[in-house]
């Protein structure tokens, strides 16, 4: 049991902070929480691809060459997969750009209401 | 060749020259999404690797007929609803009207690539693209469309994190992210569990997206606090595209038959489906507010949609994307013809309704079109997608499907003739119930405006969009066998 936990550790890890995620941005009562709750979600997902692309006694994808030589492994077996890390580049900018959005509604509503408190918010809407 | 379709998505990224580069953006992707349509009709499919690299490497755009047919769709309901809200965006987003437009352009944007992306990944990035400005333009609302478009951005994220999470597994299942390439390889090994967990987390995802029902709970509010002129574009098109993607997903991605199968995906939606129907009838049916009224009624009819899909044969699929089509555009009648009536009177509410179609002829009576193909009378569009489901359903055995997709109908009716009866039989009531509307979502001008004068036609460029898109749905259901013979039938075979 415990040997099968460390040996996938990225995975479980993966596991807990998607619901950790998941916790926050559904039983959250603060607006802020939940944004939290969705950045941790996002930094799970990234967590998976990048574990996922790792391959034990692998090395970075680069061609080294020298003099003509090749440096460095031509086995792709011995390569990281380098496919992951860039998508995961384009998600992290996706997040980066869902956080700044949801931050700017945040302070447009905490300006209008002086709350983020999910359930008072939604009592002063309705007046 | 698809570039015709690239380029002007690029090129209406520009932001601050508003309403004429809009305009001119849409109408123009409206023009070449219908040549690409006549072009695949003519030569098939359209293949274009983004940056020249070869479609297993780089990001490879697939137009078929299927995709060609939705971004025709999309587009050109879009160019419509944006002519004939111009008037609103004035109003409500004065302003700060280019960036209004741009968030405009950068939705339709992400709609049309997700339409023609044949990369799973791909997707995602447009999917977020146009859920982004999606969310911002019903912030716009302010007030309670505040809090909706955030709990749409919340719920939303997690619809978009779900279907990255999905294409994970796939990715580290096949090791490709193109749509084709995957169905090749998914073949070999139909059984395999990180798949059937991909799949999983694709339709989680796709279907928060798409609002089916028990994960439609951000809809209801984002419709009806959102500003009028973008609910009315949100609205046709944008869970339409899910939709879409979500049939993608059945016939390019995974293997026939595998999401039957192996994982009961299609069984799954096809009852949660067949429960939406009437559970978007019912709640609409008791709605005070006439555009959370047309809410829950997307949510019911977005749920025809899913059955379409879950029955999983071909005259299933006709049926869904059949209903694609007319869905859009009977929504799009309906919210442009209540923006409409808004615009001049201000009533939001059902029972305000009353003697409204006698001030208002042509908007009201393209509200009667819009409703007349919403419950299927025959020459109106509605009838025939609901006919194939039917007639789906009947050749699947599916029982349930007949009878919950005619008692839709019923319901439908009931729903909409609230609104027809009192517009038509009942007296002009020139003290409304109710207050006109909410005081903060709506500026001093509107106030001013009294109810005896603000009872008239709406303005010109506001009427034609709207009956054009009523007659379109009695056109288009007069003109459906073509669709279904020559677009929809082949692109799905």
């Amino acid at each position: 049991m415990i040997e099968d936990i460390a040996a996938r550790f990225p995975y479980w890890a993966t596991a807990v902070l998607m619901v950790v995620g998941l916790y926050g941005m559904i039983g959250k009562r603060n607006l802020v929480k939940k944004l939290i709750g969705m950045n941790i979600f996002q930094s799970a997902i990234i967590l998976f691809f990048i574990a996922g692309s790792q391959r034990d006694g692998a090395t970075l994808p680069i061609l080294l060459v020298e003099n003509g030589h090749i440096l460095t492994p031509v086995d792709p077996e011995l390569y990281v997969n380098p496919l992951p890390h860039v998508l995961m580049l384009t998600a992290i900018v996706v997040s980066v750009a869902i956080t700044g959005v949801a931050l700017a509604f945040l302070v447009r509503i905490y300006r209008e209401y002086q709350d983020l408190d999910e359930e008072s918010l939604l009592k002063k809407v309705r007046q | 060749m698809l570039a015709a379709l690239i380029a002007p998505v690029v090129t209406r990224l520009r932001y601050e020259l508003g309403f004429i580069i809009a305009l001119a953006g849409v109408g123009l992707s409206a023009i070449a999404s219908a040549w690409a349509l006549f072009y695949v009709l003519d030569t098939g499919t359209m293949y274009y690797n983004l940056g020249g690299w070869a479609p297993p490497v780089g990001i490879e755009y697939v137009v078929d007929l299927i995709s060609a047919f939705v971004a025709v769709i999309v587009t050109s309901v879009a160019t419509l609803v944006i002519i004939g809200t111009r008037r609103w965006a004035d109003r409500e987003a004065s302003d700060r009207l280019g960036s209004f437009y741009g968030l405009v352009m950068l939705l339709i944007t992400g709609l049309v690539g997700m339409i023609a992306t044949g990369d799973l990944f791909n997707l995602f990035v447009f999917l977020e693209i146009s859920s982004l400005a999606g969310y911002s333009l019903i912030f716009l609302g302010g007030g309670r469309a505040m809090l909706a478009g955030f709990r749409y951005l919340i719920l939303g994220s997690i619809g978009g994190l779900f279907y990255m999470l999905g294409v994970g597994f796939l990715y580290f299942s096949t090791g490709t992210l193109n749509m084709a390439e995957t169905q090749d390889l998914l073949t070999n090994d139909p059984t395999a569990r990180s798949v059937q967990a991909g799949a999983a987390f694709i339709f989680v995802g796709l279907g928060l997206k798409m609002a089916i029902v028990p994960l439609h709970l951000w809809l209801p509010d984002a419709y009806t606090f959102a500003p009028s002129s973008v609910n009315t574009l949100i609205a046709p098109i944008m869970t339409k595209v899910g939709a879409y993607a979500m049939i993608r997903m059945f016939l390019s991605v995974f293997p026939d038959g595998y999401l039957k199968d192996a994982l009961p995906v299609a069984d799954a939606l096809l009852v949660l489906g067949l429960i939406g129907i009437i559970f978007g009838s019912v709640a609409a049916m008791s709605q005070k507010d006439i555009r959370r009224m047309l809410a829950y009624s997307s949510i019911s009819q977005i749920a025809l949609i899913a059955v379409g899909i879950g029955l999983g044969t071909p005259l299933g699929l006709v049926a869904a994307l059949l209903h694609i089509m007319n869905h859009a555009v009977m929504k799009a009648t309906l919210f442009m013809a209540t923006a409409s009536v808004r615009f001049s009177s201000g009533i939001t509410q059902v029972s305000d309704f009353s003697g409204i179609g006698r001030r208002m002829p042509f908007t009201m009576g393209s509200f009667t079109l819009g409703a007349l193909a919403m419950i299927g009378i025959p020459p109106a569009t509605g009838f025939f997608s609901k006919w194939y489901a039917v007639q789906a359903g009947i050749e699947s055995s599916q029982w349930v499907v007949v009878v919950v997709v005619l008692a839709s109908s019923l319901l439908t009716a009931v729903y909409l003739f609230r609104i027809l009866e009192s517009a038509y039989l009942h007296p002009l009531n020139l003290e409304p119930s109710h207050s006109h509307d909410n005081p903060e979502e709506f500026g001093e001008t509107e106030q001013k405006l009294t109810f005896e004068a603000a009872a008239r036609e709406a303005p010109i460029d506001m009427v034609v969009p709207t009956v054009l898109l009523g007659v379109a749905t009695v056109v288009l259901g007069v003109l459906n066998a073509v669709i279904v013979i020559h677009i929809l039938e082949p692109g799905i075979a």
